[in-house]
């Protein structure tokens, strides 16, 4: 539950049920989590998946530690760091990954394969994960490969001169 | 495996521009050319559109995050030629002029624009490299281009080793070219060197590099497993009496700090000087009315752009601060080029934004717009500021991930010379593209893997002065007769340009000096193979220089 909590700061999601308390749901459409994050996390592809219960007991000791530095009262029934709300979860994140911290490697490498379960599927066939609509991918537009899961895009360009050249430009091409 | 030691002629470490192109003249002029390379043999019907772990995309390169600074380079059968862009201008000619750092020249003064050219040419031929007409520019190269003319300035598509009759715009370059478009080195260096008998052997990782009694030299490898490149499956020895080293310039000076406990103390510019080349991109975010009302875009259907995904990579950039009359650390040029999710979209930042502005709820609305992004890539002169750390236990860098993401101990701190030269371009550009609202455009952030250079340099630089340069001006490693570096990390310093070009000529000219040595242990070679494909212009052009690369 933490570990989603994290990913859904890093692409927030809109909840899956009210009673869903990883998700903040801060935002419509489906984040980091319904992407795959945690399945992306999980992969031993990854090489991070060996730390991940410590990384997630590490999130909760700073979010404790967090939420008695600024006077926090957290919820109990869940994680501390799923404790916090959406805009505290973004600043001690922002705190983690700030240069200087002795842990930082470790919190962006986590955020970026939070990032990348969103952005590319990385734990999915990409013809396969735009077919099966997955949130990022879907989101972000990525194009549609063909049949043979490859893409191809017949029209390309605006096939006209946009610009003078640079004067001082050489018959091939190159900076003079 | 067997304990034996295998023998060869010339060894060559790295089977990209560097170790392609001397791998090729020394087998076609006769040597027996062995070629370790650490990535695996890809076949062009391998090259997937896919951004699952364990596709060609995560395969065929590293991304190695280092202190300040992170790499994005080759590993592959072709090193960087698969992943890379395919953009290959000539450096500017006051590039070859430059102080840098050390407050005097710093490339050797047999080297300059006038004495590369030929050189140059020579990879022009080789490669089938052709000066781009605006209809093979893509819409982000066309809408960078006529951001720039409504600012006031120029643009050029770029010169590029591409065949446009085979390209389908897929932009999948960095996962390997499945149309065989690219003009990479598995068709033409590669394939020409394997007729001669060379031999490649790929998933073969350099580990460090001995001397034999007889003055030759032992390379010791480790063989990599073919899908978890964290694991090993094996090593061996192999000796010859000449070592090219061209694994990169991540990995070259790894290579050579690890054998110093073996071959003696290394010059003092190993591992030292290195160069991002200046990189540094910026996510502009198009606003499409905007593009359709100020630059009279339109591809139909109501669309000025929406275009992030189409194209090949680079096709168009700016050149007007290419200018020998501005001081050093005011020249740059500003590409337009392409960044595939996955590697780098977490960097871009959200313009104006109230909250973080690389995660969170505003950055997922920004990745929405992808289809309306535009990166600029800016090259600046930086200051060589890149230090190499202890090496790893094993290749360049801790590997975490079964491919593709590894920690190296590079460590960069940009000087006030850098970051004001980084700080410049991306006030130009920023001040293009948001010329009348046309984009909001904010640079990535260096905060969570450093700098990010997708072309690193001179880590193990060639020059004149033994204080400064690892290499003398023929590439040959200082006080290790015998061993030559031909790869991105002799190039002195940042070229304010894509460097693959000129990295490739400086390979080329490298050549006649290595067979030279070749020839003074013995080995039975000779120089003057014609261009791959059996052009020969460009031979003729240089065969008249060799007596000043030959003597020593």
């Amino acid at each position: 539950m933490t570990l989603e909590a994290y990913a859904d700061t890093i692409i927030p999601g809109q909840k899956r049920s009210a009673e869903d308390r990883a998700i903040a749901g801060v935002t419509t459409g489906g984040g980091a989590v319904e992407a795959g994050a945690l399945e992306l996390l999980r992969w031993d592809a990854t090489g991070i998946h060996d730390g991940l219960d410590d990384l997630a007991d590490l999130a909760n000791t700073h979010a404790e530690a967090y939420a008695a530095e600024l006077g926090l009262d957290l919820d109990e029934d869940v994680p501390p760091f799923v404790a916090l709300d959406y805009g505290h979860r973004v600043a001690l994140i922002q705190r983690l990954t700030t240069p200087g911290h002795p842990e930082k490697d470790f919190w962006v490498m986590l955020s970026l394969f939070c990032n990348m379960a969103f952005d590319s599927a990385a734990h999915l066939h990409t013809a396969e994960a735009i077919a099966d609509g997955h949130p990022g991918l879907v989101a972000m537009g990525l194009p549609h490969p063909g049949a043979d899961g490859l893409v191809r895009f017949k029209e390309f360009g605006y096939g006209r001169e946009l610009a003078r050249l640079h004067p001082d430009t050489t018959p091939s091409g190159s900076p003079a | 495996m067997s304990n034996a030691v295998e023998r060869t002629d010339v060894l060559v470490i790295g089977s990209g521009f560097g170790g392609a192109i001397t791998a090729y003249h020394l087998a076609a002029g006769g040597a027996k050319v062995t070629v370790l390379e650490r990535g695996p043999w890809l076949q062009s019907e391998e090259f997937e559109h896919d951004y699952k772990l364990g596709s060609s995309y995560t395969r065929a390169f590293d991304f190695t995050v280092g202190d300040g600074m992170s790499i994005l380079g080759g590993n592959c059968v072709g090193g960087g030629s698969v992943v890379y862009f395919a953009a290959m201008p000539r450096a500017p000619r006051f590039v070859f002029d430059r102080h840098g750092s050390i407050g005097r020249r710093m490339w050797p003064s047999s080297v300059s624009r006038d004495t590369l050219e030929p050189w140059y040419d020579r990879v022009e031929e080789s490669l089938s490299i052709e000066k781009q007409d605006w209809s093979d520019v893509s819409y982000a190269g066309g809408l960078w281009a006529a951001a720039c003319n409504h600012s006031g300035r120029t643009a050029n598509p770029l010169p590029a080793a591409v065949d446009n009759t085979k390209c389908v715009n897929c932009n999948f370059m960095m996962a390997g070219c499945r149309f065989e478009a690219k003009q990479s080195l598995l068709l033409n260096y590669l394939p020409a060197a394997l007729a001669h008998g060379a031999e490649i052997r790929p998933l073969h990782e350099v580990q460090h590099i001995t001397r034999t009694s007889d003055g030759d030299y032992q390379v010791h490898f480790n063989v990599v497993h073919d899908e978890d490149y964290r694991l090993q499956a094996g090593s061996g020895v192999i000796e010859a009496k000449i070592v090219v080293i061209a694994a990169g310039a991540g990995a070259t000076p790894v290579i050579l700090q690890r054998s110093e406990a073996h071959l003696g103390t290394m010059p003092h510019a190993v591992g030292r000087y290195f160069s991002g080349n200046g990189e540094r991109l910026n996510t502009a975010i198009i606003d499409e009315e905007k593009a359709a009302a100020l630059l009279g875009l339109d591809r139909g259907d109501g669309l000025a752009y929406a275009a992030n995904a189409i194209g090949k990579g680079p096709t168009v950039a700016n050149w007007d601060r290419l200018d020998g009359s501005l001081p050093e650390y005011h020249r740059y040029s500003l590409e337009q080029l392409y960044f595939p999710p996955g590697l780098g979209t977490i960097l871009a930042q959200v313009p104006d934004a109230t909250g973080p502005t690389w995660f969170g709820a505003e950055k997922k609305e920004i990745l929405k717009n992808w289809p309306s992004w535009l990166t600029i890539f800016t090259m600046i002169e930086d200051d060589n500021e890149g230090v190499f750390g202890p090496p790893p236990a094993t290749g360049n860098a801790h590997r975490i991930s079964q491919q593709m993401l590894g920690r190296g101990n590079l460590r960069y701190d940009p000087t006030r010379n850098t970051q004001a030269a980084w700080d410049m371009s991306d006030a130009e550009v920023k001040e293009i593209l948001e010329k009348d609202g046309l984009a909001k455009v904010m640079p990535w952030t260096n905060d969570l893997v450093g700098a990010y250079t997708v072309h690193p340099l001179a880590s193990c630089r060639m020059g004149d002065d033994p204080h400064t340069s690892a290499l003398d001006d023929r590439n040959e490693l200082r006080g290790h007769p015998g061993i030559f570096v031909t790869d991105g990390s002799s190039v002195p310093g940042a070229l304010t340009v894509n460097p693959a070009m000129t990295i490739s000529a400086l390979a080329e000219r490298a050549v006649p000096g290595i067979v030279a040595a070749a020839q003074a242990k013995g080995i039975n070679v000779s120089y003057g193979a014609p261009a791959p494909d059996g052009s020969r212009s460009g031979r003729k052009n240089v065969l008249p220089l060799l007596t000043g690369l030959t003597n020593r």
